[in-house]
């Protein structure tokens, strides 16, 4: 899922200084699966703020929505009967969200109330890590299902380095495991060593962020 | 919902759960203990204090224990005085009174 970590409060109010009356759209998607921006964390954030702002004497009026998703045009439609009403939407989706957000309403101030930092997955409640970088070019196959972009701090094609510890660990931070290290103990377990004997190529980047936004057309799927 | 009783007007919310180890939900006092802490870092951000929500953890038959437990909040709460939100909403209400005069 796309993660995200919800801004620090005190740059959340600076941002809704002007306002006095904003929407505050939350994201049914993968934001709520990570609690950064789902219908709990709106009625959260909506509380806190509307706190905050009597405290100072110049109160807050919230209208709390969360949506299905703010990635696809349909569902940002619900918005548009009451839009006018406010002055700015506080969106706590991923950046693609509020983007989308911004796009569909163009005359509409879009204020960002996420960071959205990686795609990952779930470790364990209250943790979550990073597994993928989107590179567009998945190599999975050969690492035995261990990513050396994403897991490997130096995203090195043919790992491990030197700053490998003699117990796994990432030179960059203890705290990381080596990510060749993995790819390693990985293949021998499902008897693919020969895999890493093969030198992979030099990756292309073509498939990255290189050459601007990426974009995917399904003729087949488009009216 | 500890805010929105904030937000309702009280001073301050003590949150009671059963004794640690002891949860018909395992470890739900202990994440409820969490939660509070989390709530009283954002009532700190904002500015209201948060040594305004407390958690306590007793078990079902200790009435006298919770009402130690309730004077102690309901004491810490008064030497406070009204949370920063009560008190702006009462200006609020002042001021045109004021204003009228």
């Amino acid at each position: 899922m796309i993660m995200g970590e919800q801004k620090p409060l005190e740059v959340i109010l600076g941002m809704l200084a002007p306002y006095d009356k904003i929407v505050l759209a939350g994201c049914h998607g993968c934001v709520t699966v990570c609690r950064a921006g789902g219908a709990k964390e709106v009625e959260i954030l909506a509380s806190s703020l509307r706190l905050a702002r009597e405290a100072e004497g110049r109160p807050l009026e919230i209208k709390e929505v969360t949506l299905e998703r703010q990635c696809d045009p349909e569902y940002l439609e619900p918005m548009r009967p009451y839009l006018e009403d406010y002055q700015a939407v506080l969106s706590i989706a991923c950046g693609a969200g509020i983007q989308f957000v911004a796009e569909k309403y163009t005359s509409t101030v879009v204020l960002p109330g996420l960071d959205t930092t990686f795609i990952g997955v779930t470790e364990k409640q209250g943790l979550w890590v990073e597994r993928c970088q989107a590179c567009g070019d998945c190599v999975l196959h050969l690492t035995g299902g261990i990513c050396p972009v994403a897991r490997c701090s130096k995203s090195l094609f043919n790992g491990p380095c030197g700053g490998t510890t003699t117990d796994g660990r990432c030179e960059v931070d203890k705290e990381i495991p080596c990510g060749w290290m993995m790819i390693i103990e990985r293949l021998r377990s499902l008897n693919q060593l020969e895999n890493y004997r093969k030198n992979l190529p030099m990756k292309s980047w073509k498939t990255s962020r290189d050459g601007g936004p990426r974009r995917i057309a399904r003729e087949d799927l488009m009216e | 919902m500890i805010l929105k009783a904030f937000e309702k007007g009280a001073d301050g919310v003590m949150v009671v759960g059963c004794l640690e180890g002891d949860c018909h939900y395992l470890s739900g006092n202990l994440r409820a203990r969490a939660r509070v802490g989390r709530v009283a870092d954002v009532l700190d951000t904002i500015g209201m204090g948060g040594e305004r929500v407390a958690m306590y953890n007793l078990s079902a038959g200790e009435g006298n224990k919770f009402a130690l437990f309730a004077t102690e909040m309901v004491d810490k709460i008064r030497s406070l005085g009204p949370s920063p939100v009560n008190v702006a909403r009462k200006s609020r209400k002042q001021a045109p009174a004021q204003e009228e005069k």
